[in-house]
């Protein structure tokens, strides 16, 4: 067994030497598909907060994903037809900062999931799933119908956004951005994790009646969780959408919903570095697979079985083994 | 009447047409353990479960210290300082020993919200934590995971949890149940001690243990309170002899 911290490391360089690799050898696609990686993995970190940490089986997080990715396409739409977003008593312009669109679609997002949050943690198991994917399928419904924003065709941006006079349009430096996020994201998660929110959220988890003999009320700290989830995932939907210079609503599809599942359930639930393994599985199943066979997701499939049956701690419970307890 | 830190005046429950706890009044005084026993299936837990708000009466309130809590959570009232231990160990079983106890450390202190600090780290909740360990005597497995504890050690962690709450009233739903003989008579030591700290209602079925610790009993059969008074009234009791308490048991 490897220390899981080794894995870990080894995880982010490998991450990070492989475009840098293909940077020498000038395969610019192989680059692209890191950074989706890269994105896959900040997208299934959101949802590991609520799956793994609380427990929260929510099938509605492509809600976040999309929302995230439409703060970015008409902030940006609008800063490219040169259209005032609000005109209001104040004007409110479009932009093609990343950072305010990256704050934008965490704030959105974290909005979001704080509603939906709300009224989905009202129910629990089987039902919490359902209502979930039925609040991402109503904004799947929401944009495709509505036309502003380019309804079922989705929104194309023309150049990819700008962050701090970067060439932002070089897949490298994109990739370096994105990546920079994503360690920003398991810092946070790992800090979480061993706060005491983390240690009281695990403990809602684990047993509701533990949690509330100690004075706490589960919904609380599950809404907290949430929403910090759905604020993640929304961040990556924003890199997302700026990778693809492209929004549509896609990104709201419940098959989302699904796909950052299965990051999350490749990788480790529960494991904070779980989702970059499975994402960056996911992205060399889908290339390797995918080359071979039209029908490669029967392939995913069968391995996602196999380790629902016997490597629950996904890829990161393979190799690393049983979490060890903190300190 | 007016020392009691704790009482139900009147509580009803059914589950269909079962009644398991039938117009139910009892009180829980200043420094002591007030022993409920009753056969299997008399409503004990259940009414455990009423006074600490995981289950709502259907008629009846159940008022602690002066104020009426029937319509609270049962984390407001743990907040408020019921100490409640469980009859089936309700513990986060992923946890090592010592963060189930800092976890209790944490609620009663508060700041759970704290997202950035490092709460293992804690001195002033490991300070606690420690203690109640040391109290109930599990230091040594400290960071043993606790789904790898024996079910009496789990017991044991029950009642450390519920010491870090620093509560104005413990409920303890048989704690001893499954200790052995001297697990058993370690935990009568440990109540007999805590009761200065606050009152225990105390479920147990160990007659021994009971006898030994309340200073008063209260019979449950069938969801009714049939008698209350100390060991020397109720073992006296005509009516708790027939119903419950086999004639050996009081000898
Ligand atoms: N949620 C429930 N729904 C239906 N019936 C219940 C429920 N909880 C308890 N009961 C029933 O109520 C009665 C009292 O149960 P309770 O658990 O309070 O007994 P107890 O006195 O604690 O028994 P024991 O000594 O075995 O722990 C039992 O007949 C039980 O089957
Ligand atoms: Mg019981």
């Amino acid at each position: 067994m490897i220390r899981e911290t080794t894995l870990n490391a080894a995880l982010l360089v490998l991450l990070l030497a492989v475009p840098l690799a293909a940077l020498i050898l000038d395969e610019l696609f192989i680059i692209t598909l890191a950074t989706r990686a890269v994105i896959f993995a900040i997208a299934g970190i959101g949802l590991n907060l609520a799956l793994g940490f609380g427990g929260l089986v929510s099938l509605g997080h492509a809600a976040f994903f999309g929302i995230g990715g439409y703060a970015m396409g008409i902030l940006a739409y609008h800063a490219q037809t040169y259209t005032p977003l609000i005109e209001w008593h104040f004007v409110i312009d479009g932009t093609k900062s990343m950072p305010v669109i990256w704050l934008t679609a965490t704030i959105a997002s974290a909005i979001a999931a704080l509603g939906i949050g709300a009224l989905s943690l009202r129910t629990s198991g089987v039902y919490f799933i359902m209502i979930t994917l039925a609040f991402g399928q109503m904004f799947y419904f929401f944009t495709i119908s509505w036309p502003a924003y380019g309804g079922e065709d989705g929104l194309s941006i023309y150049v990819r956004n700008g962050f701090a006079g970067f060439n932002t349009m070089d897949p490298i430096t994109f990739f370096a951005i994105c990546y920079a996020m994503l360690l920003a994201v398991l810092w946070l998660v790992a800090r979480l994790v061993r706060s005491s929110f983390g240690l009281a959220l695990g403990a809602a988890r684990q047993n509701e009646d533990r949690i509330q003999a100690v004075g706490q009320r589960p919904f609380t700290l599950y809404l907290a969780a949430f929403t910090i989830s759905g604020a993640i995932t929304g961040l990556a939907g924003a890199l997302f959408a700026d990778l693809n210079r492209f929004v549509s609503p896609t990104m709201f599809s419940w098959q989302t919903s699904g796909e950052i599942m299965v990051f999350v359930i490749l990788g480790g639930v529960g494991r904070v570095y779980g989702p970059v393994a499975g994402a960056a599985m996911f992205i060399l199943l889908e290339h390797v697979l995918g080359g071979l066979s039209e029908f490669w997701h029967i392939y995913l499939g069968a391995i996602l079985l196999g380790i629902v049956l016997f490597a629950r701690g996904g890829l990161i419970g393979l190799l690393a083994g049983r979490e060890v307890a903190d300190d | 009447m007016t020392d009691a830190v704790l009482a139900t005046k009147g509580i009803t429950k059914s589950f269909g047409a079962l009644t398991a706890s039938k117009d139910i009044s009892l009180d829980l005084r200043a420094g002591e353990i007030h022993a409920l026993i009753g056969p299997n299936g008399a409503g004990k837990s259940t009414l455990i479960k009423q006074i600490t708000g995981s289950l709502r009466p259907n008629s009846g309130n159940v008022i602690f210290g002066g104020t009426n809590v029937t319509t609270l959570s049962a984390a407001a009232r743990a907040r408020l300082g019921m100490g409640r231990t469980f009859q089936i160990s309700a513990l986060a079983m992923d946890y090592t020993v010592l963060q189930n106890v800092v976890l209790g450390a944490l609620g009663q202190r508060g700041g759970v919200f704290r997202l950035f600090n490092r709460v293992m780290k804690d001195q002033e909740l490991l300070t606690i934590a420690d203690q109640a360990l040391e109290q109930v005597g599990l230091s040594d497995v400290r960071n043993t995971r606790t789904s790898e504890l024996s079910h009496g050690r789990r017991r044991q962690l029950e009642v450390a949890v519920a010491l870090t709450l620093k509560p104005r009233a413990f409920l303890m739903d048989e704690p001893m149940a499954g200790l052995g003989t001297e697990g058993t008579a370690q935990m009568v030591a440990l109540l007999d001690r805590l009761r200065v700290q606050a009152p225990i209602l105390l479920i147990e079925h160990d007659m021994d243990a009971v006898f030994a610790l309340a200073d008063r009993i209260s019979v449950l059969v069938y969801g009714q309170i049939i008698a209350t008074g100390t060991a020397a009234e109720i073992r006296a009791n005509p009516q708790v002899r027939e119903a419950y308490l086999g004639e050996e048991a009081l000898t």
